[in-house]
């Protein structure tokens, strides 16, 4: 991990998706500002995920192109994209019995060759990203021995071991509770300030997701409804919108930012 | 060096840097070693007996051609050596599907490859005759017909599920084992006795026609799995993880399916169906080592070693009740899974 990284610019065109016969998205485009932090918000089911994984090249548009440093993502070798960006997919398993510094070290995957499987900086970045998460307590002992907190601390190391410079997040913060929330979140935000990261992020706390984030995009149904500033996309109008509820939105005294208030649900969920 | 109580070591060979887990190594040899032992009891036992000393020099070519050395190199070295490479090729097999399906019953003795397999070299040996190419090959079409079916039947919408690929397996497999009993009261009778022999599982009348394309399939495909190992090991924690991490999943997993089918079909037409090694060799070989890798070579160990040892015993019971090995090793494995 150095101080300074060049930031790479992520960009999504045209795309269009469906598994089966649903589609997912049929003409969405989105920038993803280099050196920022992105938040993805939306209710369930509305594309959020397959967005990420489009974006990190899981999944194959069936039209439209993603741009990575200005090129298909798909032109590169695997492994090189690998080496620029990473994802922390929503749900992973642990093997039975590994211990946290040897799935840490996994991250460390793409830097590897058949005759290079171990260096120096493989080494040290796995010695920093367990010290950022606080898992270094937690080298020899099993996954299976953590609570929900820590192991999402584990995979978040995993992924920072991977070192890249563009790091998407599917709901960092699912199953954690609220310190840990915070913890996760001040994290990436250090990520970010410190190392010039820059983070997309998949959240559902809106106070959260308007607090954190630099550049905040609303989603619905597979289209990207509003994307901004927080202070621009967070207005009552939106969430009603995108979120079918009533909500007042006033400014959090701490951070400055939007601060939303849900009232009630307008019932008008159409999924 | 990982400072942690890691398994692994650097081992550091002109420069390079590849990771090698001391404890693996260590089982691996020690399995090697106990299986050669086991071969030398087998050659030195049946019928003839031969000294230990004997068995030596005919084995290092100063042996004077006699009977003693024929029946040595002409039928009990072809045999040993067939459970060696069969046992091992079964465990690989086994720890890869293991792996791919992550689940211990997604065995290829489990999921009906091996009864395909089977159901392929009875229908040549009802149909056409009994030579031995002809039933190796027979036995390989028929496992790669059988994988390419369940696959097909168990693959919704490009993702093949664990318990999906276990069920359809199981399914495939018995309605092919009807079949099998099928085939038995098609053709002569002579044709069928000998399929039934054969269905049994049997190490017995080998020769080096039988233990070559094991042999040769153990010694290609064996090293490419072991190549591909790390890759199918980090695919256990979930496809996407591993797809960030840049692996090729849905190659990767052809590629290592097709590999372990492959063996499992050179050993199934070496030896016939022979249960239990592929599903218990990569168990037995978890209990022995640290998690962390996929054990290709310790499970190659463990399947040869299981299987001699099965060998060994078949031919120390009395001579009437001397038992195929097949269901041999059918009766250690169901007591090993109580």
């Amino acid at each position: 991990m150095t101080t300074t990284i060049d930031s790479a610019v992520l960009r999504g065109e045209s795309l269009a998706l469906s598994y089966e016969s649903r589609q997912v998205f049929r003409d969405l485009s989105l920038t993803i500002p280099s050196g920022k932090i992105t938040v993805i918000v939306g209710p369930n089911a509305c594309g959020k995920s397959s967005l990420l994984r489009t974006l990190s090249r899981l999944l194959v548009p069936d039209q439209g192109h993603v741009l990575l440093d200005g090129r298909d993502i798909h032109r590169y070798p695997s492994r090189a994209v690998a080496r620029r960006l990473g994802l922390l997919p929503q749900s992973s398993t642990a093997p039975p019995g590994i211990c946290v510094a040897d799935l840490v070290a996994r991250g460390r995957f793409p830097h590897q060759t058949l005759l290079r499987q171990w260096t120096a900086a493989d080494e040290a970045a796995v010695d920093q990203a367990m010290a950022a998460t606080g898992v270094t307590g937690l080298a020899d002992a099993t996954l299976e021995e953590l609570s929900g907190g820590q192991r999402q601390r584990v995979w978040l190391a995993m992924l920072l071991a991977q070192d890249t410079p563009v790091m998407l997040l599917d709901e960092p913060t699912t199953w954690l509770d609220i310190a840990h929330q915070l913890d996760v979140l001040e994290l990436c935000r250090r990520l970010n300030r410190d190392q010039g990261r820059t983070l997309v992020m998949v959240l559902h706390d809106l106070n959260q997701a308007a607090r954190y984030a630099d550049y905040l995009v609303a989603m619905k149904a597979g289209e990207v409804v509003a994307a901004g500033t927080p202070a621009e996309v967070m207005t009552e109008a939106l969430i009603e919108r995108v979120f079918s509820i009533r909500a007042r939105v006033g400014i959090d005294p701490e951070s400055g930012s939007p601060w939303v208030l849900p009232v009630s649900s307008t019932g008008q969920m159409d999924d | 060096m990982i400072r942690h109580r890691s398994a692994k070591r650097v081992w550091r060979p002109l420069g390079r840097a590849i990771l090698v887990c001391p404890r693996s190594l260590l089982v691996t040899v020690v399995l090697l070693l106990i299986s050669a032992g086991l071969v030398l009891v087998s050659l030195s036992i049946g019928r003839v007996d031969v000294g230990l000393w004997q068995l030596l020099q005919i084995l290092s070519g100063a042996g004077d051609g006699d009977l003693t050395e024929r029946v040595v190199v002409g039928i009990r070295l072809p045999r040993g050596l067939t459970a060696v490479f069969v046992g091992a090729a079964l465990g690989v097999s086994g720890a890869v599907f293991q792996s791919v399906s992550r689940n211990a019953l997604g065995s290829p003795d489990i999921i009906g490859f091996t009864t395909g397999a089977a159901t392929g070299a009875i229908a040549q040996i009802v149909f056409f005759g009994q030579q031995a190419a002809g039933v190796m090959l027979a036995a390989v079409a028929g496992g790669l017909l059988t994988s390419v079916l369940v696959y097909f039947l168990a693959v919704q919408g490009r993702v093949v599920g664990s318990y999906r690929l276990v069920l359809v397996g199981i399914g495939i497999g018995s309605i092919l084992s009807a079949v099998n009993g099928l085939l038995l009261v098609k053709g002569s009778l002579d044709n069928a006795v000998t399929a039934n022999l054969w269905l049994a599982g049997s190490l017995s009348a080998r020769n080096w026609g039988h233990l070559l394309p094991v042999l040769a399939g153990c010694l290609v495909l064996i090293p490419v799995t072991l190549l591909f190992a790390r890759q199918l090991h980090l695919m256990e924690m979930g496809d996407d993880l591993a797809a960030q991490l840049g692996i090729r999943v849905e190659r990767i997993r052809l590629l290592m399916v097709i590999f372990a089918v492959l063996l499992a079909a050179l050993a199934t037409g070496a030896a016939g169906p022979i249960a239990f090694i592929a599903l218990a060799a990569p168990q037995l070989v978890r209990r022995l080592l640290p998690a962390g890798s996929l054990p290709v070579m310790a499970a190659a160990a463990m399947g040869a070693c299981l299987l001699v040892f099965a060998d060994v015993l078949t031919q120390m019971l009395p001579v009437e009740a001397v038992l195929p090995i097949g269901r041999m090793t059918g009766v250690v494995g169901g007591l090993y899974l109580l």
